[in-house]
Protein backbone atom coordinates (compact mmCIF):
# COMPACT_ATOMS: atom_id res chain seq x y z
CA UNK A 1 0.00 0.00 0.00
CA UNK A 2 1.22 3.43 -0.89
CA UNK A 3 0.81 6.79 0.80
CA UNK A 4 -2.46 8.43 1.77
CA UNK A 5 -3.65 10.66 -1.09
CA UNK A 6 -4.84 14.29 -0.69
CA UNK A 7 -8.44 13.21 -1.35
CA UNK A 8 -8.17 10.64 1.43
CA UNK A 9 -6.65 13.22 3.75
CA UNK A 10 -9.61 15.48 3.04
CA UNK A 11 -12.00 12.74 4.13
CA UNK A 12 -9.92 11.95 7.25
CA UNK A 13 -9.67 15.59 8.32
CA UNK A 14 -13.35 16.17 7.64
CA UNK A 15 -14.23 13.11 9.72
CA UNK A 16 -12.07 14.39 12.57
CA UNK A 17 -13.63 17.85 12.39
CA UNK A 18 -17.17 16.45 12.25
CA UNK A 19 -16.56 14.05 15.12
CA UNK A 20 -14.76 16.60 17.32
CA UNK A 21 -17.45 19.27 16.86
CA UNK A 22 -20.22 16.70 17.35
CA UNK A 23 -18.61 15.49 20.59
CA UNK A 24 -17.90 18.95 21.99
CA UNK A 25 -21.40 20.24 21.28
CA UNK A 26 -23.07 17.08 22.58
CA UNK A 27 -21.04 16.98 25.83
CA UNK A 28 -22.81 19.72 27.85
CA UNK A 29 -26.18 18.30 26.84
CA UNK A 30 -24.91 14.83 27.67
CA UNK A 31 -23.74 15.86 31.15
CA UNK A 32 -27.03 17.64 31.88
CA UNK A 33 -29.08 14.68 30.71
CA UNK A 34 -26.86 12.16 32.52
CA UNK A 35 -27.34 14.12 35.74
CA UNK A 36 -31.08 14.34 35.19
CA UNK A 37 -31.41 10.60 34.57
CA UNK A 38 -29.09 9.67 37.44
CA UNK A 39 -30.43 12.05 40.06
CA UNK A 40 -33.96 13.15 39.38
CA UNK A 41 -37.29 11.42 39.31
CA UNK A 42 -39.87 13.07 37.12
CA UNK A 43 -42.85 12.28 35.01
CA UNK A 44 -41.83 10.91 31.60
CA UNK A 45 -38.33 9.90 32.70
CA UNK A 46 -38.58 6.43 31.08
CA UNK A 47 -39.83 8.01 27.89
CA UNK A 48 -36.92 10.47 27.83
CA UNK A 49 -34.49 7.64 28.52
CA UNK A 50 -35.98 5.59 25.68
CA UNK A 51 -35.89 8.55 23.27
CA UNK A 52 -32.20 9.12 23.96
CA UNK A 53 -31.47 5.46 23.23
CA UNK A 54 -33.60 5.40 20.09
CA UNK A 55 -30.74 6.15 17.65
CA UNK A 56 -28.97 3.07 19.02
CA UNK A 57 -31.75 0.72 17.93
CA UNK A 58 -33.44 2.52 15.04
CA UNK A 59 -32.08 1.80 11.56
CA UNK A 60 -29.58 4.67 10.96
CA UNK A 61 -31.30 5.43 7.67
CA UNK A 62 -34.49 6.16 9.62
CA UNK A 63 -32.67 8.52 11.98
CA UNK A 64 -31.09 10.24 8.98
CA UNK A 65 -34.42 10.55 7.24
CA UNK A 66 -36.07 12.00 10.37
CA UNK A 67 -33.23 14.53 10.59
CA UNK A 68 -33.79 15.42 6.94
CA UNK A 69 -37.50 15.94 7.57
CA UNK A 70 -36.99 18.13 10.64
CA UNK A 71 -33.59 19.81 10.10
CA UNK A 72 -33.60 19.91 6.28
CA UNK A 73 -33.99 23.19 4.40
CA UNK A 74 -37.78 22.78 4.38
CA UNK A 75 -38.11 21.06 7.73
CA UNK A 76 -39.71 23.04 10.59
CA UNK A 77 -36.53 23.24 12.72
CA UNK A 78 -34.20 23.58 9.75
CA UNK A 79 -36.06 26.48 8.15
CA UNK A 80 -36.38 28.25 11.51
CA UNK A 81 -32.65 27.99 12.24
CA UNK A 82 -31.75 29.03 8.68
CA UNK A 83 -34.08 32.07 8.68
CA UNK A 84 -33.29 33.32 12.19
CA UNK A 85 -29.71 32.29 12.85
CA UNK A 86 -28.30 31.51 9.41
CA UNK A 87 -27.47 27.96 10.52
CA UNK A 88 -27.88 25.49 7.65
CA UNK A 89 -27.51 21.76 8.08
CA UNK A 90 -28.60 20.20 4.83
CA UNK A 91 -25.74 19.05 2.59
CA UNK A 92 -23.19 20.79 4.82
CA UNK A 93 -20.54 19.37 7.12
CA UNK A 94 -22.51 20.87 10.02
CA UNK A 95 -25.34 18.48 9.11
CA UNK A 96 -22.87 15.61 9.21
CA UNK A 97 -21.85 16.76 12.68
CA UNK A 98 -25.51 16.91 13.76
CA UNK A 99 -26.18 13.39 12.45
CA UNK A 100 -23.03 12.05 14.11
CA UNK A 101 -23.88 13.84 17.38
CA UNK A 102 -27.38 12.36 17.48
CA UNK A 103 -26.13 8.88 16.67
CA UNK A 104 -23.31 9.10 19.22
CA UNK A 105 -25.45 10.64 21.97
CA UNK A 106 -26.63 7.42 23.70
CA UNK A 107 -23.06 6.12 23.87
CA UNK A 108 -21.83 9.45 25.15
CA UNK A 109 -24.46 9.75 27.89
CA UNK A 110 -24.16 6.24 29.26
CA UNK A 111 -20.71 6.36 30.94
CA UNK A 112 -21.50 9.85 32.23
CA UNK A 113 -24.69 8.63 33.80
CA UNK A 114 -23.02 5.57 35.34
CA UNK A 115 -20.23 7.66 36.84
CA UNK A 116 -22.70 10.14 38.35
CA UNK A 117 -24.74 7.24 39.77
CA UNK A 118 -21.57 5.78 41.30
CA UNK A 119 -20.83 8.94 43.29
CA UNK A 120 -21.53 8.62 47.00
CA UNK A 121 -24.33 11.10 47.57
CA UNK A 122 -23.24 11.48 51.17
CA UNK A 123 -20.25 13.42 49.85
CA UNK A 124 -22.65 15.88 48.27
CA UNK A 125 -24.51 16.15 51.59
CA UNK A 126 -21.22 16.87 53.33
CA UNK A 127 -20.51 19.63 50.81
CA UNK A 128 -23.95 21.08 51.47
CA UNK A 129 -23.38 21.19 55.24
CA UNK A 130 -20.10 23.04 54.53
CA UNK A 131 -22.08 25.83 52.89
CA UNK A 132 -22.05 24.86 49.21
CA UNK A 133 -25.16 25.84 47.25
CA UNK A 134 -26.51 23.06 44.99
CA UNK A 135 -24.81 24.38 41.83
CA UNK A 136 -21.52 24.70 43.70
CA UNK A 137 -21.90 21.12 44.94
CA UNK A 138 -22.29 20.07 41.31
CA UNK A 139 -19.20 21.89 40.07
CA UNK A 140 -16.90 21.19 43.04
CA UNK A 141 -17.88 17.63 43.98
CA UNK A 142 -20.17 15.90 41.47
CA UNK A 143 -18.49 16.94 38.23
CA UNK A 144 -14.87 16.46 39.36
CA UNK A 145 -15.70 13.00 40.70
CA UNK A 146 -17.57 12.13 37.50
CA UNK A 147 -14.86 13.58 35.26
CA UNK A 148 -13.28 10.27 34.23
CA UNK A 149 -16.73 9.01 33.23
CA UNK A 150 -17.42 12.25 31.39
CA UNK A 151 -14.18 11.87 29.45
CA UNK A 152 -14.89 8.19 28.78
CA UNK A 153 -18.31 9.17 27.39
CA UNK A 154 -16.69 11.81 25.19
CA UNK A 155 -14.17 9.30 23.86
CA UNK A 156 -16.85 6.69 23.12
CA UNK A 157 -19.09 9.31 21.53
CA UNK A 158 -16.17 10.49 19.42
CA UNK A 159 -15.40 6.95 18.29
CA UNK A 160 -19.01 6.40 17.32
CA UNK A 161 -19.23 9.80 15.57
CA UNK A 162 -16.14 9.23 13.48
CA UNK A 163 -17.49 5.93 12.17
CA UNK A 164 -21.08 7.02 11.60
CA UNK A 165 -22.38 6.26 8.13
CA UNK A 166 -26.07 5.53 7.63
CA UNK A 167 -27.67 8.61 9.17
CA UNK A 168 -25.02 10.94 7.77
CA UNK A 169 -25.28 9.77 4.16
CA UNK A 170 -29.08 9.84 4.33
CA UNK A 171 -29.19 13.34 5.79
CA UNK A 172 -26.36 15.18 4.03
CA UNK A 173 -25.40 12.80 1.19
CA UNK A 174 -21.81 12.07 0.15
CA UNK A 175 -20.16 15.23 -1.16
CA UNK A 176 -16.34 15.09 -1.28
CA UNK A 177 -14.83 17.89 0.77
CA UNK A 178 -18.15 18.85 2.40
CA UNK A 179 -19.91 15.78 3.76
CA UNK A 180 -17.76 12.86 2.64
CA UNK A 181 -16.38 11.36 5.85
CA UNK A 182 -14.07 8.37 6.07
CA UNK A 183 -17.03 5.98 6.09
CA UNK A 184 -18.75 7.46 3.07
CA UNK A 185 -15.40 7.70 1.25
CA UNK A 186 -14.83 3.97 1.84
CA UNK A 187 -18.34 3.27 0.61
CA UNK A 188 -17.66 5.21 -2.62
CA UNK A 189 -14.22 3.67 -3.11
CA UNK A 190 -15.35 0.07 -2.88
CA UNK A 191 -17.89 0.74 -5.61
CA UNK A 192 -15.19 2.24 -7.84
CA UNK A 193 -12.86 0.04 -9.93
CA UNK A 194 -9.29 0.22 -8.55
CA UNK A 195 -10.56 1.80 -5.36
CA UNK A 196 -9.45 -1.15 -3.22
CA UNK A 197 -6.06 0.20 -2.17
CA UNK A 198 -7.45 3.57 -1.13
CA UNK A 199 -10.35 1.91 0.68
CA UNK A 200 -7.85 -0.36 2.44
CA UNK A 201 -5.86 2.61 3.70
CA UNK A 202 -8.97 4.31 5.06
CA UNK A 203 -10.08 1.06 6.67
CA UNK A 204 -6.77 0.94 8.53
CA UNK A 205 -7.17 4.57 9.61
CA UNK A 206 -10.67 3.74 10.91
CA UNK A 207 -9.44 0.76 12.87
CA UNK A 208 -6.58 2.74 14.41
CA UNK A 209 -8.89 5.60 15.44
CA UNK A 210 -11.53 3.24 16.89
CA UNK A 211 -8.98 1.16 18.77
CA UNK A 212 -7.26 4.27 20.11
CA UNK A 213 -10.59 5.59 21.35
CA UNK A 214 -11.51 2.31 23.06
CA UNK A 215 -8.14 2.11 24.79
CA UNK A 216 -8.50 5.71 25.93
CA UNK A 217 -12.03 5.01 27.25
CA UNK A 218 -10.75 2.00 29.19
CA UNK A 219 -7.96 4.07 30.68
CA UNK A 220 -10.39 6.77 31.80
CA UNK A 221 -12.63 4.14 33.37
CA UNK A 222 -9.72 2.86 35.44
CA UNK A 223 -8.83 6.40 36.47
CA UNK A 224 -12.42 6.86 37.62
CA UNK A 225 -12.20 3.95 40.02
CA UNK A 226 -8.91 5.15 41.49
CA UNK A 227 -10.29 8.65 41.90
CA UNK A 228 -13.37 7.54 43.79
CA UNK A 229 -11.14 5.72 46.27
CA UNK A 230 -9.10 8.83 46.99
CA UNK A 231 -5.68 7.47 46.11
CA UNK B 1 -29.30 27.95 72.27
CA UNK B 2 -30.99 25.12 70.46
CA UNK B 3 -34.72 24.57 70.49
CA UNK B 4 -36.09 21.49 68.74
CA UNK B 5 -39.69 20.37 68.49
CA UNK B 6 -40.19 18.10 65.52
CA UNK B 7 -42.24 15.22 64.21
CA UNK B 8 -41.21 12.96 61.38
CA UNK B 9 -42.68 9.74 60.03
CA UNK B 10 -40.06 7.46 58.43
CA UNK B 11 -41.83 4.35 57.22
CA UNK B 12 -43.00 2.48 60.30
CA UNK B 13 -40.86 4.59 62.57
CA UNK B 14 -42.19 7.78 64.06
CA UNK B 15 -39.94 10.39 65.58
CA UNK B 16 -41.38 12.99 67.91
CA UNK B 17 -38.73 14.87 69.82
CA UNK B 18 -38.77 18.10 71.68
CA UNK B 19 -36.12 19.75 73.85
CA UNK B 20 -34.50 23.11 74.51
CA UNK B 21 -30.90 23.32 75.54
CA UNK B 22 -28.33 25.94 76.44
CA UNK B 23 -25.69 23.27 76.97
CA UNK B 24 -22.25 23.65 75.45
CA UNK B 25 -22.21 20.00 74.51
CA UNK B 26 -25.59 18.37 74.16
CA UNK B 27 -25.21 14.61 74.28
CA UNK B 28 -27.83 12.83 72.23
CA UNK B 29 -27.94 9.37 73.71
CA UNK B 30 -29.83 6.29 72.58
CA UNK B 31 -29.59 2.81 71.12
CA UNK B 32 -29.19 2.43 67.37
CA UNK B 33 -32.56 2.92 65.72
CA UNK B 34 -33.71 5.41 68.35
CA UNK B 35 -33.80 8.18 65.76
CA UNK B 36 -30.60 10.01 66.69
CA UNK B 37 -29.26 10.43 63.17
CA UNK B 38 -32.65 11.46 61.76
CA UNK B 39 -32.91 14.10 64.47
CA UNK B 40 -29.41 15.42 63.75
CA UNK B 41 -30.12 15.42 60.00
CA UNK B 42 -33.16 17.58 60.67
CA UNK B 43 -31.08 20.03 62.70
CA UNK B 44 -28.58 20.11 59.82
CA UNK B 45 -31.34 20.70 57.29
CA UNK B 46 -30.66 17.50 55.35
CA UNK B 47 -34.05 16.10 56.39
CA UNK B 48 -37.26 18.07 56.55
CA UNK B 49 -39.57 17.59 59.52
CA UNK B 50 -43.22 16.74 58.82
CA UNK B 51 -44.29 19.11 61.56
CA UNK B 52 -42.59 21.36 64.07
CA UNK B 53 -39.80 23.86 64.36
CA UNK B 54 -36.08 24.17 64.96
CA UNK B 55 -34.49 27.34 66.32
CA UNK B 56 -30.72 27.86 66.46
CA UNK B 57 -29.36 30.90 68.29
CA UNK B 58 -32.69 32.66 67.93
CA UNK B 59 -32.92 32.02 64.18
CA UNK B 60 -35.82 29.83 63.09
CA UNK B 61 -34.36 27.43 60.53
CA UNK B 62 -37.44 25.23 60.34
CA UNK B 63 -41.04 26.05 61.01
CA UNK B 64 -43.52 23.93 59.10
CA UNK B 65 -46.49 26.06 60.23
CA UNK B 66 -44.91 29.17 58.73
CA UNK B 67 -43.43 27.30 55.76
CA UNK B 68 -39.86 28.09 56.81
CA UNK B 69 -37.08 25.74 55.76
CA UNK B 70 -33.57 27.12 55.54
CA UNK B 71 -31.55 24.78 53.27
CA UNK B 72 -28.56 23.00 54.81
CA UNK B 73 -26.02 25.09 52.94
CA UNK B 74 -27.31 28.32 54.48
CA UNK B 75 -27.52 27.10 58.10
CA UNK B 76 -23.85 27.54 59.02
CA UNK B 77 -23.80 24.24 60.83
CA UNK B 78 -20.75 22.01 60.92
CA UNK B 79 -21.44 18.30 60.59
CA UNK B 80 -18.97 15.54 61.38
CA UNK B 81 -20.26 12.23 60.10
CA UNK B 82 -19.41 8.79 61.40
CA UNK B 83 -17.76 8.04 58.05
CA UNK B 84 -15.64 11.24 57.75
CA UNK B 85 -16.84 11.86 54.15
CA UNK B 86 -13.70 13.65 53.07
CA UNK B 87 -13.69 14.57 49.40
CA UNK B 88 -11.55 11.90 47.72
CA UNK B 89 -10.49 14.13 44.83
CA UNK B 90 -9.05 16.82 47.13
CA UNK B 91 -6.05 16.60 49.41
CA UNK B 92 -6.27 17.31 53.14
CA UNK B 93 -5.43 21.02 52.80
CA UNK B 94 -8.09 21.46 50.09
CA UNK B 95 -10.64 19.54 52.17
CA UNK B 96 -9.92 21.82 55.13
CA UNK B 97 -10.31 24.92 52.97
CA UNK B 98 -13.54 23.81 51.29
CA UNK B 99 -16.03 25.37 53.72
CA UNK B 100 -14.22 28.69 53.77
CA UNK B 101 -14.25 28.82 49.95
CA UNK B 102 -17.92 27.87 49.67
CA UNK B 103 -18.97 30.46 52.23
CA UNK B 104 -16.81 33.13 50.64
CA UNK B 105 -15.04 33.82 53.94
CA UNK B 106 -11.74 35.68 54.03
CA UNK B 107 -8.70 33.58 54.88
CA UNK B 108 -8.05 33.45 58.60
CA UNK B 109 -4.48 32.16 59.03
CA UNK B 110 -4.60 32.43 62.83
CA UNK B 111 -7.70 30.28 63.17
CA UNK B 112 -6.40 27.92 60.49
CA UNK B 113 -3.18 27.37 62.41
CA UNK B 114 -4.95 27.06 65.74
CA UNK B 115 -7.27 24.31 64.50
CA UNK B 116 -4.54 22.45 62.64
CA UNK B 117 -2.43 22.49 65.82
CA UNK B 118 -5.37 21.56 68.03
CA UNK B 119 -6.03 18.48 65.90
CA UNK B 120 -2.38 17.70 65.06
CA UNK B 121 -3.03 17.44 61.35
CA UNK B 122 -0.26 19.70 60.08
CA UNK B 123 1.75 16.76 58.79
CA UNK B 124 -1.15 15.44 56.72
CA UNK B 125 -1.92 18.52 54.62
CA UNK B 126 -0.47 17.24 51.34
CA UNK B 127 -2.04 13.78 51.54
CA UNK B 128 -5.08 12.34 49.84
CA UNK B 129 -7.91 10.97 52.07
CA UNK B 130 -7.27 7.46 50.71
CA UNK B 131 -3.83 7.53 52.36
CA UNK B 132 -5.09 8.39 55.86
CA UNK B 133 -5.93 6.10 58.77
CA UNK B 134 -9.48 6.12 60.16
CA UNK B 135 -8.46 8.28 63.11
CA UNK B 136 -6.61 10.77 60.93
CA UNK B 137 -9.58 11.00 58.59
CA UNK B 138 -11.89 11.81 61.49
CA UNK B 139 -9.54 14.51 62.78
CA UNK B 140 -9.42 16.11 59.32
CA UNK B 141 -13.23 15.94 59.12
CA UNK B 142 -13.41 17.75 62.48
CA UNK B 143 -11.02 20.41 61.23
CA UNK B 144 -12.93 20.80 57.98
CA UNK B 145 -16.22 21.34 59.84
CA UNK B 146 -14.67 23.83 62.30
CA UNK B 147 -12.93 25.87 59.60
CA UNK B 148 -16.25 26.62 57.93
CA UNK B 149 -16.89 28.70 61.10
CA UNK B 150 -20.14 27.05 62.11
CA UNK B 151 -22.37 28.39 64.88
CA UNK B 152 -23.21 24.82 65.90
CA UNK B 153 -21.25 21.62 65.42
CA UNK B 154 -23.06 18.30 64.96
CA UNK B 155 -21.09 15.15 65.62
CA UNK B 156 -22.85 11.92 64.70
CA UNK B 157 -20.98 9.06 66.38
CA UNK B 158 -17.65 10.46 65.23
CA UNK B 159 -15.87 7.57 66.97
CA UNK B 160 -18.35 4.93 65.84
CA UNK B 161 -16.26 3.59 62.99
CA UNK B 162 -13.04 3.39 65.03
CA UNK B 163 -11.66 0.57 67.15
CA UNK B 164 -11.03 1.01 70.90
CA UNK B 165 -7.44 2.21 70.66
CA UNK B 166 -8.30 4.73 67.95
CA UNK B 167 -11.18 6.02 70.05
CA UNK B 168 -8.79 6.71 72.89
CA UNK B 169 -6.59 8.51 70.38
CA UNK B 170 -9.39 10.88 69.28
CA UNK B 171 -11.19 11.49 72.59
CA UNK B 172 -8.59 13.91 73.99
CA UNK B 173 -8.96 16.01 70.84
CA UNK B 174 -12.70 16.20 71.34
CA UNK B 175 -12.22 17.26 74.95
CA UNK B 176 -9.80 19.98 73.82
CA UNK B 177 -12.29 21.03 71.18
CA UNK B 178 -15.04 21.37 73.75
CA UNK B 179 -12.83 23.46 76.02
CA UNK B 180 -11.05 25.59 73.42
CA UNK B 181 -12.99 25.82 70.16
CA UNK B 182 -15.90 27.77 71.61
CA UNK B 183 -18.52 26.24 69.31
CA UNK B 184 -21.60 24.61 70.85
CA UNK B 185 -21.94 20.96 69.91
CA UNK B 186 -24.53 18.25 69.58
CA UNK B 187 -22.77 14.97 70.19
CA UNK B 188 -24.56 11.77 69.17
CA UNK B 189 -23.53 8.49 70.73
CA UNK B 190 -24.82 5.18 72.00
CA UNK B 191 -21.82 4.97 74.33
CA UNK B 192 -22.59 6.31 77.82
CA UNK B 193 -18.91 6.40 78.82
CA UNK B 194 -18.07 8.61 75.87
CA UNK B 195 -20.84 11.06 76.71
CA UNK B 196 -19.89 11.19 80.38
CA UNK B 197 -16.51 12.52 79.30
CA UNK B 198 -17.79 15.03 76.79
CA UNK B 199 -21.36 16.15 77.29
CA UNK B 200 -22.64 18.86 79.58
CA UNK B 201 -26.30 17.99 78.99
CA UNK B 202 -28.02 14.80 77.92
CA UNK B 203 -31.04 14.20 75.73
CA UNK B 204 -32.01 10.56 75.97
CA UNK B 205 -33.86 9.18 72.98
CA UNK B 206 -35.79 5.93 72.94
CA UNK B 207 -37.80 4.73 69.95
CA UNK B 208 -38.22 8.20 68.59
CA UNK B 209 -39.20 9.87 71.89
CA UNK B 210 -37.22 11.92 74.40
CA UNK B 211 -37.35 9.87 77.60
CA UNK B 212 -35.07 11.94 79.82
CA UNK B 213 -33.30 15.23 79.73
CA UNK B 214 -30.80 16.79 82.10
CA UNK B 215 -27.24 16.62 83.36
CA UNK B 216 -24.84 13.77 82.69
CA UNK B 217 -26.24 11.93 85.73
CA UNK B 218 -29.31 10.85 83.75
CA UNK B 219 -26.98 8.36 82.01
CA UNK B 220 -26.68 6.28 85.15
CA UNK B 221 -30.37 5.59 85.48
Amino acid sequence: MSEISPAEWTAILLSLRVAIIATLVATPFGIALAWLLARRDFWGKSLLDATVHLPLVLPPVVTGYLLLLSFGRRGPVGSFLADHFGIVFSFRWTGAALACGVMAFPLLVRPMRLSIEAIDRRLEQAAETLGAAPWKVFFTVTLPLALPGVLAGMVLGFAKAIGEFGATITFVSNIPGETQTISSAIYSLIQTPDGDAAAGRLVIVSIVLALGALIAAEWFARRATARLHGN
Amino acid sequence: MLRVDVEKQLGEFSLHASFTSEGRVIGLFGASGAGKTSLVNMIAGLLRPDRGSIVIDGETVDDTAAGVHVPAWRRRIGYVFQDARLFPHLNVAQNLDYGRRMNGLAADPAQHKRIIDLLDIGALLGRRPGKLSGGERQRVALGRALLSKPRLLLLDEPLGALDESRKLEILPYLVRLRDEANVPMVYVSHDAAELRQLATQIVMLKQGRVTSFGGVKVLTS
